[in-house]
């Protein structure tokens, strides 16, 4: 190859293609296609997904699934093929990377692939970039209405009812069920919606938290400041659907209160389940 | 259908427009001229109108706005006309948005008016970064703790709804329109697209809605000849992000640093930004303020004819024609 050739392929080469084209592969974009969601005129819905943003997002992430974090996902045939449905699991690893993983294993799903709609924390769109980022990936504030509304347009929504409780604790209380809130069986039971109980195993081992410096967390406006690696560790993760449940409405909040407790029994099955299926930690 | 062919064979009733002069009361006006009697009012200047349609430069918190209804029997008042935040100062918007409002429904009850039609503003909602997508009419209206410049707005609104529950015969409909954009439109978000520079955020672009002019006047008409009285939002089920919607106007981005919170509101208000990009609505840059339009679209059969790229089309147009 001389000189003139050379030059002449560098012209038309384009370092954001050259990565686009890298990421966003021919199956990602077949997988994405067979996604039944609508999307506005410029690939835009009410929340700010965008289609194009969710095939690069996926690009990256199904490769971290694969490669880092070697996800092995069982009982994705438990996750219906469309209509709604809230996929509730545990929440560990002080980023939300179980809810990125989660939801590459629902897009990816041989059964039948969605775009699950994971419910964020508030303080995520005060952030800049990264609350539109999150946005265009399906990532929504966990708002009550949000959640309402995605279910009547029958969207999977991934919700985790332990919030920053789970999220936050420290390695030394891994793989113990926090406090869940009920708003989640409120939402099923009022929109008739099943839900799938998730166990994450994993993702506790990704970001070992010793300890939580709350008043700088007080001080930057964040959730928590955990002291924990810069970034997560190659945890091999282990995702457990369950069966679809679909609750019956009942009267009173004591009653919520003890079906989210067997919530709780589920996801804590699935989560010894995975226990055991881990091969190893790392 | 059949209730608009027995309305045609009755006397036609006769409609008061106010803020005739933008461009919103120049569509509806046209819109109605011919089927109704239209009476074309505006505070800042006689406009000129159509042969039959009588046209009076007045501010509707004085004395001589009375007049208008001795001399005409009036059926209906679309109520578009608004200081919009840059003009004037903030008493004087005060007074006309809100005291004027009240006097107008004042006027309305005493002279036996059947149908009262506000044109309100999304911004009631305020922009939040807790605000959930897709807000109902019964949201509520958190605009005031954002600024108080939207005092008024929001002020005029539970004003409207004080009257809508203690006077039901006065039929008053509330139109909550996103943002409405095209040509001669004069509101903020239209004189930002219109700019070659417009500042953006950096590293915030919240969901937006538009609507093109032509459809809200499509949208107040339906809701006068529907009278079913009630608050609605009026948005299309499309979603656009700001920077992309500027980028689609052919602007050039402007961009302007968000951390801390205060600095964008310094520098706006330092380069004077009023008109296009004020302090008050920099949040709206930030945060989305996305609404639900599907019951005045389900109430009213309502569905825009034009989408975003057409409205967008007219921005970038422009800018070749004049750079």
């Amino acid at each position: 190859m001389n000189a003139a050739e050379v030059f002449g392929a560098l012209k038309n080469f384009s370092a954001k293609e050259e990565i686009l084209q890298r990421l966003v592969t021919p199956e990602i974009e077949a997988t994405v296609a067979k996604i039944p969601k609508p999307v506005g005129s410029f690939g835009f819905d009410a929340w700010g997904y965008n289609e194009d943003q969710f095939k690069i997002g996926l690009g990256v992430m199904k490769w971290l699934y694969d490669h880092y974090f070697k996800v092995q996902a069982f009982g994705l045939e438990n996750i219906p093929k469309s209509g709604r449905v809230l996929i509730v699991p545990n929440h560990s690893g002080q980023l939300p990377m179980d809810g990125v993983l989660i939801g590459v294993a629902a897009a990816t799903n041989p059964h039948g692939p969605r775009a699950a709609r994971a419910m964020i924390e508030r303080f995520f769109p005060t952030v800049p970039w990264l609350g539109n980022l999150m946005n265009a990936w399906g990532g929504v504030i966990g708002d009550p209405i949000n959640c309402t509304k995605m279910l009547e347009g029958d969207e999977a929504v991934i919700v985790f009812p332990e919030g920053v409780r789970g999220s936050g604790k420290l390695y030394k209380d891994r793989y113990q069920l926090q406090r869940f809130g009920n708003g989640f069986m409120h939402l099923a039971i009022n929109h008739k919606t099943p839900i799938v109980p998730c166990g994450v195993v994993g993702c506790e081992e990704t970001m070992p938290a010793v300890a939580n410096i709350a008043p700088l967390a007080k001080l930057l406006g964040i959730p928590y400041a955990p002291i924990a690696p810069p970034f997560p560790l190659p945890a091999r993760v282990v995702l457990n659907f369950g069966k679809p449940i679909l609750y019956q409405p009942v009267k009173t909040e004591e009653e919520v209160t003890a079906l989210v407790e067997q919530v709780k029994g589920e996801i804590r099955k699935l989560i010894d389940k995975g226990l055991k299926e881990r091969p190893s930690l790392y | 259908m059949a209730t608009t062919r027995k309305t045609t064979a009755e006397p036609k009733k006769t409609v008061l427009v106010t803020g005739a002069g933008g461009a919103l009361a120049k569509r509806v006006i046209a819109r109605l001229h011919g089927k109704y009697n239209v009476v074309a009012v505006d505070f800042r200047r006689k406009v000129e109108t159509d042969a039959g349609i009588p046209s009076y430069k007045v501010e509707i918190e004085k004395r001589g706005f009375e007049d208008i209804f001795l001399h005409h029997k009036i059926d209906a008042v679309l109520h578009i006309g608004r200081i919009f935040a840059h003009e004037y100062s903030r008493d004087r918007r005060y007074n006309a948005n809100v005291l004027g409002t009240k006097r107008l429904f004042e006027l309305c009850k005493k002279y036996g008016v059947g149908q009262v039609i506000v044109h309100s503003t999304y911004y009631v909602y305020g922009a939040s970064a807790y605000n959930p997508a897709l807000l109902d009419e019964d949201h509520p209206l958190k605009a005031s703790e954002v600024t108080m410049d939207l005092v008024d707005s929001v002020e005029l609104e539970s004003l409207a709804n004080i009257y809508l529950w203690k006077h039901p015969e006065l039929n008053i409909t509330i139109l909550r329109p996103c943002n409405v954009l095209g040509p001669g439109v004069r509101n903020s978000m239209s004189l930002l697209l219109s700019r070659p520079y417009t500042p953006v955020l950096l590293g915030f672009s919240p969901m937006m809605q538009f609507l093109h002019v032509d459809d809200m006047a499509d949208a107040m008409v339906l809701a006068f000849e529907g009278n079913k009285p009630g608050i609605y939002n009026v948005a299309p089920n499309d979603y656009c992000p700001y920077q992309r919607a500027v980028e689609e106007c052919g602007c050039k981005k402007l961009p302007i640093l968000s951390v801390p919170p205060s600095l964008p509101k310094m520098v706006s208000s330092l380069l004077n930004w009023n008109a296009f990009f004020p302090p008050y609505l920099i949040n709206y840059f930030k945060y989305p303020v996305i609404l639900d339009g599907s019951l005045f679209n389900k109430t009213f059969g309502f569905k825009p004819r034009r989408n975003l790229n057409d409205i967008f089309t007219f921005y970038r147009k422009n800018k070749l024609i004049s750079p």
